[in-house]
């Protein structure tokens, strides 16, 4: 009798391991050291919408962050073609980085050649991305820039991607890459 | 010319209906496109290849105009036809506004700044570089009439639907007929003893009772040597199975919560390929890997507005589509007009992976300066269709790794010289994490 009390409590305990769900997180041995008492990275949080990452105050500006002058418009596409021009100097650039960042963020759509014919492109999943030597665009390092800040057409803003070293870096190597297909 | 014509039409209406699976929908559009070739001959003077003015078409136009969506220009289909009967424009019109839009609305034409105006002043790049035969070959692309998607899906939704309800009905009437076959089985055994029975009475032969001796339990517990020996031996197991148990509090080894909206890293970074770091695009400048916002949805979703990959049972374009919608209802866009709503919605996310908040832990000094790839800790997350956490994440899955890797010193000037003492100091030729003091507790603990 008492070995089968062992059994159901064995049976019990086999049960309760066994019955662990993928979909709900595990039990913690002392949950006030694993969840922190600040906020937690995209937790909830007493504000009025209740979520933790907060946009900044209108106007307010990052430390180290040199606000972008030129408009989203096509205006301002032909205003930054004409007279952006890139600060970084040839001792400045670095092409390796800007091929690392260009074929993670561009190389999807653009193609690693810039030719237009990236992974997304080839299995039509996106279509008419456009040649870096195409006359009808002219690209230069101010247009490059503007497209890459804002976005232009179908193509989306890489800003929150990319800070603004890492956007002239790409620029650069897309630059190269120009040069390279014109070639 | 009539009777070819309809001739032609039955043909590529029993084609359709024969049409199994979607290669085949590309010939038929082939098939299609030399019919209406010939068929556009006799309404254009000019001459236009509409295969070829597809490639063109795909390359230099699709990023703004679908065929029978409005993107960030309009809609084509039959483009050059509707101009000419609503607006009276004629070839040279649009030739000129292909080549260079910007000067033929500052040159005044009220079409021109009419529909400039219309698309908010997105100027349309030019295209100088297009022949006219490469203009005749895209408008006789545009010009192609629309293949019906309804009677192709239809054709070939019904055998796959049969096929999967066949298999459903086979198994059904193997397992009827298995049970079945076990009930007379069993009906016909508790007849046979039924019967042997009866002859036993009949002919006066006894049936031997089972003799009740001792039994068994009250033997075993008389036997004190045994109940010892499986006491130990229960003790022993039951403190293993509690010990597994205490030791997997905590571990979320598995975990794979049911997300707001369905994200398949399986279709995006497996089929398409797109970098983990595109998305996670923080991992490698901060500590926290963190989950795109839906902007970086929209950068391809803009134009992906529907899927178009494999489909299985439980996952299939419709329920795929849907999941899209919900995107474009959290980002507040409006997939009809092309343009935002400002209404929107914030996805509420199920965080997955948790590292305790005793434990520090930085994204960027693995990604960046060690160049460990995401796959290491996170698993093969590229033929994930759901995703779950793959490692345990524990002190021990920790402390191994940093045991196991050396430090990587190569384009890294910072390392250079702390590598070189600290591995004369070990007498060895490369240095892990470990040896760098990354097994020291104040590290991740403080």
């Amino acid at each position: 009798m008492k070995s089968l009390i062992k059994i159901l409590v064995i049976a019990v305990v086999l049960v309760a391991v066994s019955c662990k769900k993928d979909t709900a997180p595990n039990y913690q041995f002392m949950p006030n050291m694993y969840e922190s008492v600040g906020y937690k990275t995209y937790g909830e949080a007493a504000f009025q919408n209740g979520i933790e990452a907060q946009i900044p105050a209108q106007g307010s500006i990052p430390r180290g962050y040199v606000p972008f002058d030129i408009e989203n418009s096509t205006a301002g596409y032909e205003l930054a073609k004409a007279t952006l021009l890139s600060p970084l100097d040839s001792t400045k650039v670095e092409l390796n980085r800007g091929k690392e960042l260009y074929d993670i963020y561009c190389g999807i759509c653009h193609g690693n050649k810039g030719k237009g014919q990236g992974k997304l492109v080839q299995r039509e999943k996106i279509l008419g991305i456009p040649s870096y030597d195409d006359v009808g665009r002219a690209i230069n390092e101010g247009s490059i820039y503007h497209t890459i800040y804002y976005g232009k057409n179908a193509m989306g803003s890489y800003a929150n991607q990319l800070n603004e070293e890492e956007r002239w870096q790409v620029v650069s190597y897309v630059l190269k890459l120009k040069v390279d297909l014109e070639k | 010319m009539k009777k070819s014509y309809q001739r032609l039409e039955d043909n590529s209406t029993n084609n359709m209906k024969q049409v199994k699976y979607r290669n085949s929908v590309s010939k038929l559009r082939l098939f299609g496109s030399v019919f209406l070739l010939a068929f556009s001959l006799s309404l254009f003077a000019q001459d236009g290849d509409p295969t070829k003015g597809k490639s063109l078409f795909n390359t230099n136009c699709a990023a703004c105009h679908n065929l029978d969506k409005k993107m960030t220009g309009p809609a084509l289909r039959g483009v050059e036809a509707r101009l000419a009967n609503d607006e009276g424009l004629d070839r040279n019109w649009l030739n000129s506004w292909i080549r260079n839009s910007s000067a033929l609305i500052k040159s005044g034409d009220a079409y021109a700044n009419k529909i400039y105006a219309e698309y908010n002043g997105a100027a349309m790049t030019a295209f100088p570089q297009f022949s006219d035969q490469d203009l005749s070959d895209i408008l006789a692309y545009t010009a192609q009439e629309k293949a019906q998607p309804a009677a192709v899906a239809a054709a070939s939704g019904i055998p796959s639907a049969q096929n999967g309800s066949d298999s459903g009905l086979t198994n059904n009437i193997i397992l009827g007929a298995l049970a079945v076959m076990f009930m007379l089985l069993a009906i016909g055994l508790i007849l046979v003893k039924q019967t042997l029975r009866r002859f036993a009475v009949a002919n006066n032969v006894e049936i031997a009772e089972a003799t009740k001796g001792k039994s068994l339990w009250k033997a075993f517990i008389q036997n004190q040597f045994l109940m010892l020996i499986v006491a130990i031996f229960f003790l022993l197991s039951s403190a293993y199975f509690v010990y597994g148990y205490l030791m997997q509090v905590g571990v979320d080894q598995g975990y794979q919560p049911v997300q707001p909206i369905h994200f398949s890293h399986k279709i995006h970074s497996g089929d398409n390929k797109i970098d983990c770091k595109y998305c996670h695009s923080s991992a490698r400048v901060s500590k926290h890997s963190g989950i795109p916002s839906v902007n970086i949805c929209m950068n391809c979703h803009k134009s992906i507005y529907e899927y178009n990959g494999e489909v299985t049972d439980e996952y299939s374009k419709e329920f795929y589509d849907a999941e899209i919608q919900k995107i474009y209802a959290a980002a507040g866009w409006d997939d009809v007009d092309q343009q935002y709503t400002g209404e929107t919605q914030p996805i509420k996310w199920v965080r997955i992976h948790n590292l305790p908040d005793f434990a520090y832990f930085n994204h960027s000094q693995h990604v960046s300066v060690a160049g460990i790839e995401c796959q290491t800790c996170h698993g093969p997350v590229e033929e994930m269709e759901i995703m779950y956490q793959y490692s345990s994440l524990t002190m021990g899955w920790c402390i191994n790794c940093h045991r196991e890797t050396n430090v990587k010193v190569k384009d890294n000037e910072y390392y250079t010289k702390i590598h070189d003492q600290l591995s004369k100091k070990y007498g060895v030729d490369q240095l892990t994490a470990a040896q760098m003091g990354g097994l020291e507790c104040g590290k991740c603990h403080y």
